[in-house]
C-alpha cells in the first residue's frame, strides 16, 4: 500500500537532490536553473500528494500556480543569461560581480 | 506486489535516479534529456495520484516548452563546459554534506508527523467523487469560479515574462537593412523619384 510518506519521501529526495545540483554546479548557471526547476518539481510533488489524500483540490490548483511562475522565472533566467553571455562571453556565476550597488 | 505500488516504485526510482544525472551529467544537453525523463516520470507519479490534468500539463510545458527552452539556450550558447565542470569535484564534499543535513532534517519532520484532528473540516474545495466530475473538469470549475483573480493573474505574470524575456534579448545590430515603416510613408514622389526626358534614340 502506497501512502502519502512515500510521495513525501521522494519529493523531498528530489528537493535535495536539486539543492546538490546548486552546490555542485556552482558555476554552470543553466544546470542551476535546471536544479531549480527540480526543486519546484519536488515542491509540486508534495501539494499534490497531500491535495490527493487529503481529498482537497485546492493544492493541485497551487500546483497550476507553481507551474506557470516556473515557466515564466526559466524563460526570463535563460533571456539574462543570454544577454550575460552576449555581454561577457561566459556563463560563469563568479564573475557576476561587476555588478555592484 | 500490486500494480499501482510496482509503478510508483518504478516511477519514483527513475525520477530521483534522472534527477541526479541532471546534476551531475558532463554536459548541459544529457542534462536538459535527463531533466525532461524527469518530468515524465513525476507526472506518471501526479497520474497514480489522480490529477490527470496535473500530470498532462506537466508533460505539456515543461518537456514541451521548459526544456525546448533549455536545449535551444545550451545549444545556442558556445560555452567550453568541460571548463566549467573542471572543480565540480571541489563543491562535492560540501554539497553532499549540505544534502545530507537537509534530508536528515526533513526525515525528522516527516519522521514524527500526523493530520491535525480537524483537518478534514478545513479543506477548502473537497475533490467531487470521481464518477461524477472528473478531475479536469472540477480544476477547471475551481479555478475559473474561485480563483479567477488567480488565474488571470497568472496570465499577466506569463505576460510579463514574455515581454521581459523579449526586451532582455532583442538587440538592434549596426549595419543590417532594416524596415522603418515611418520613413516609408513618409516618402512622397516628389523627393523618391526623377522625371527624366529622354529623346527617342538616345540613352541617358
Amino acid at each position: 500500500m502506497i501512502t502519502l510518506e512515500h510521495y513525501l519521501t521522494v519529493a523531498s529526495v528530489i528537493f535535495v537532490v536539486g539543492i546538490f545540483g546548486i552546490f555542485l554546479n556552482r558555476k554552470n548557471v543553466i544546470v542551476i536553473l535546471m536544479s531549480i526547476e527540480l526543486m519546484l518539481l519536488a515542491v509540486n510533488i508534495n501539494f499534490v500528494a497531500f491535495s490527493s489524500f487529503l481529498g482537497d483540490l485546492v493544492g493541485q490548483v497551487f500546483s497550476l500556480f507553481i507551474l506557470t511562475v516556473a515557466a515564466a522565472e526559466a524563460a526570463i533566467g535563460l533571456a539574462i543569461l543570454v544577454c550575460f553571455f552576449r555581454v561577457r562571453g561566459t556563463i560563469a556565476v563568479e564573475e557576476i560581480n561587476s555588478m555592484k550597488g | 506486489m500490486e500494480l499501482t505500488a510496482l509503478a510508483f516504485y518504478l516511477f519514483a526510482i527513475v525520477s530521483i535516479c534522472s534527477a541526479i544525472f541532471v546534476t551531475l551529467s558532463r554536459h548541459p544537453v544529457h542534462s536538459v534529456l535527463w531533466l525532461i525523463l524527469a518530468f515524465l516520470s513525476s507526472a506518471g507519479l501526479f497520474v497514480l495520484l489522480g490529477a490527470e490534468f496535473l500530470a498532462m500539463l506537466l508533460i505539456i510545458i515543461y518537456v514541451g516548452a521548459v526544456a525546448v527552452l533549455f536545449l535551444f539556450v545550451v545549444m545556442m550558447l558556445n560555452v567550453d563546459f568541460a571548463a566549467l565542470k573542471a572543480d565540480m569535484a571541489k563543491f562535492l564534499p560540501i554539497g553532499l554534506l549540505m544534502g545530507i543535513v537537509i534530508l536528515i532534517e526533513l526525515g525528522l519532520v516527516f519522521g514524527d508527523w500526523k493530520f491535525a484532528n480537524n483537518s478534514l473540516d478545513l479543506r477548502v474545495a473537497i475533490t467531487p467523487p470521481l464518477h461524477e466530475v472528473h478531475n479536469t473538469e472540477a480544476l477547471g470549475l475551481l479555478i475559473y469560479d474561485e480563483f479567477i483573480y488567480l488565474f488571470q493573474a497568472s496570465g499577466l505574470i506569463l505576460l510579463v515574462a514574455m515581454i521581459g524575456a523579449i526586451v532582455l534579448t532583442m538587440r538592434h545590430r549596426k549595419g543590417i537593412k532594416r524596415q522603418n515603416v515611418m520613413e516609408q510613408m513618409s516618402r512622397d514622389p516628389s523627393t523618391a523619384m526623377e522625371l527624366k526626358d529622354v529623346k527617342s534614340g538616345q540613352g541617358l
